[in-house]
């Protein structure tokens, strides 16, 4: 198999999701035995204009500018991959779009607000085709690695569509909510072997939504547990407001 | 001097955190534009805290930066504490200073091996080094891995830690999992001694600019890296809280970049200038390590940054390992571990206030302000980044630096002003502040 050439981009993120890549220690000379990284800017000064294999963005889209580069690089890459919530979900920052963006801008930069432009957050798949999305915010490398392996084989990758309740119950967490908790758990797309719950956190929903959340159920926990609507909400638009421009 | 012109412009900085551009304008012998210019896509953090509660921010703000996301997570919950009138235990603190052990070694490790080291051995990245200086780079690689993994046992993560949250830990470290940190930087050390030893080999660029160096300072004989007042090299002294004093960011005609200064023109924060600050409080062989490099307070010459970040990573192992032998001869009191939750509970009083906080992180001083109100929810925030404060002395040193190098091509200079960029390990991806103008000319 030839080694495909591969690149990192980035738009709106704190590139952690990349970073994740670089603790992988010495198997990440395994990974780049198989792969050409021929543009990463984050670790390295080479730059790459041609065709690509492989993109994997991280990042949100917020702007005009990266809306046109994001369609150049998903014009010259055969494979798009969207890595980490900003990309997949427009993460965090789709929080920005429960303002108004006039008032944010000003809010935050003052009487220099007009040099800010800035839109309401996207994620990748909202301006161009994605072909695989590695949800996360961090993304979880084991996911990653299964992912980059799809991807080179041409094969596809199905994102878990059950409820991080799943991989918690694996794990023997007590529940959150038996502890007094709200926890986005039920909800949210499992995948990353219930990270936070384990740590003693609760579930911010940062993989996205299930696909067909168990209404019932999560009406009888809402209750169950006097739950108030506003504050589900708010802590579901921590992640997932850009759920709005789908 | 002969008049020459010179026109630089890097998009895109690489090797660095986010997105900068260096623009350098010189027109007959004379320097027109000395720019560096963020345009990292804003991302609007401190607007978007509005209306969340004070015990969400840690989780939001650790967002802000993938490299230093304990750093900000430390200062996030230091100035939520603040404004509740929260005191954390000395259980707490022990385990939060020995987490911002972990951030520097990290971060610095970093930026030492992955973003500067190419520089010095004439490459442009560590991927041909992966053959020529295979040993450097898995050495540079389980140096991080190590970092990485004492994070996921203290916190969960190291990128975007879990268990770290306001009022202490939702998971406390067990006794095994003290040993296996103690093991693994203990282990460290060997490539720790080599990483000592590679730099005393590297050359790095002569060139020296008088500056003002800024970070936390304190009456005890602790290396100040989480708490503290905020001191600089020119004797001055402030209370945390009065950080605006010096941070005020200004805009001046001539330039676009939002600055910050306290007694001069511009200020520098990060290891050199905590290595200027505390130098007397380094651990021993931290010192001993600086003079066998010939690094020595007050130190000037900004590349140098890089070496002072090696000398706090000696700094940072030890006293890390010093922190883990005691907890081990004084075991944790694990009634203290808490329960997550935006408070549901109500277990935290409540009131309205103002805080703030400061914690040393691996590239400088960073503030978190909160203002909420009497049901734990934000009203306003602030958060200034040790990069923005840098950019203006940045500049200042660019345009120092280019007429004392005219005589070099072009391609020369532009890699000489890159280095200097580099050597802050400016982490723009945090700044949030700068204003991104588009050049006429381009």
């Amino acid at each position: 198999m030839k080694k495909p050439n591969v690149a990192f981009y980035d738009f709106a993120c704190c590139e952690g999701c990349q970073l994740q890549v670089a603790n992988m220690g010495e198997s990440l000379l395994d990974l780049l035995g198989s792969i050409n990284i021929v543009e990463w800017r984050e670790v390295m000064s080479e730059k790459w204009d041609m065709k690509l294999d492989i993109s994997i963005i991280e990042g949100s889209i917020t702007d005009k500018h990266a809306i046109s580069r994001l369609k150049r690089i998903r014009k010259r890459s055969k494979i798009v991959i969207a890595y980490g919530s900003c990309a997949t979900i427009g993460g965090v920052n789709g929080m920005k779009n429960s303002f108004d963006i006039e008032e944010i801008r000003k809010y935050v930069y003052g009487d220099s607000y007009q040099f800010f432009p800035t839109e309401p957050t996207r994620a990748i798949h909202q301006i161009v085709k994605v072909d695989y999305f590695v949800n996360g915010c961090p993304v979880y490398i084991p996911e990653f690695v299964t992912v980059l392996k799809a991807a080179m084989l041409n094969i596809p990758y199905y994102v878990p569509d059950y409820a991080v309740c799943v991989e918690c119950k694996m794990n023997e967490n007590v529940c959150m909510y038996e502890r007094g908790v709200t926890c986005l758990g039920p909800v949210t797309r499992a995948g990353c072997n219930s990270w936070c719950i384990n740590n003693g956190n609760i579930c911010y929903g940062c993989r996205g939504m299930v696909s067909n959340p168990n209404i019932k159920g999560s009406q009888e926990v809402i209750a169950k547990y006097g739950i108030s609507i506003d504050m589900i909400l708010k802590k579901m638009n921590m992640y997932n407001k850009c759920r709005e421009l789908d | 001097m002969e008049k020459k012109n010179i026109n630089i412009n890097v998009e895109y900085i690489t090797r660095v955190e986010g997105h900068g551009n260096i623009v350098i304008n010189m027109k007959d012998g004379s320097l027109d534009k000395c720019r560096l210019e963020i345009v990292e896509a804003p991302r609007f953090f401190e607007g978007m805290l509005r209306g969340r509660s004070v015990f969400e921010a840690q989780h939001i703000t650790s967002r802000i930066c993938g490299i230093c996301a304990c750093g900000h997570t430390l200062a996030s919950i230091q100035a939520a504490e603040d404004a509740l009138g929260i005191t954390p235990t000395e259980q707490t603190t022990k385990l939060r200073k020995l987490l911002l052990h972990y951030e520097i070694l990290d971060s610095h490790i970093l930026h030492i091996y992955v973003l500067t080291a190419p520089d010095l051995l004439g490459v442009k990245s560590f991927v041909p080094l992966i053959n020529s200086h295979n040993e450097v780079i898995r050495r540079a690689l389980r140096m991080k891995k190590t970092c990485n993994d004492v994070c996921d046992i203290l916190v969960g993560r190291h990128v975007h830690p879990i268990s770290a949250i306001v009022g202490g830990f939702t998971k406390l470290p067990r006794e095994k999992d003290i040993d296996k940190m103690l093991e693994m930087l203990k282990s460290m050390r060997p490539d720790m001694d080599a990483t000592l030893e590679l730099l005393q080999t590297l050359k790095f660029p002569e060139f020296e600019r008088d500056t003002e160096y800024i970070g936390l300072v304190s009456d005890d004989n602790e290396y100040p890296l989480l708490t503290g007042d905020i001191g600089s090299t020119d004797g001055i002294r402030i209370n945390k809280n009065e950080y605006l004093k010096m941070t005020n960011e200004f805009i001046v005609p001539y330039s676009t970049a939002k600055r910050s200064k306290l007694n001069r023109e511009s200020y520098a924060v990060g290891a050199l200038a905590r290595f200027n600050l505390n130098f007397n409080k380094l651990h021993p062989k931290a010192k001993e390590a600086a003079l066998s490099l010939q690094l020595k307070p007050k130190c000037i010459n900004p590349y140098l940054n890089t070496v002072a970040q090696l000398v706090e990573c000696i700094h940072c192992l030890e006293d890390a390992i010093s922190i883990l032998e005691d907890l081990k001869n004084n075991p944790l009191n694990y009634n203290e571990e808490i329960v997550v939750g935006l408070n549901e509970q109500k277990k935290i009083p409540l009131k309205s206030g103002n805080g703030v906080g400061a914690v040393e992180v691996p590239r400088g001083i960073l503030f978190h302000n909160y203002q909420i109100d009497e049901n734990g929810v934000i009203q306003n925030a602030n958060c200034v980044i040790p990069t923005n404060q840098n950019t203006g002395n940045i500049e200042y040193d660019m345009m120092k630096l280019v007429p004392e190098i005219l005589d070099k091509s072009e391609e020369e200079i532009r890699l000489a002003v890159e280095m200097l960029v580099r050597s802050y390990d400016p982490c723009i991806s945090c700044s949030a502040h700068l204003l991104n103008i588009t050049l006429l000319n381009k």
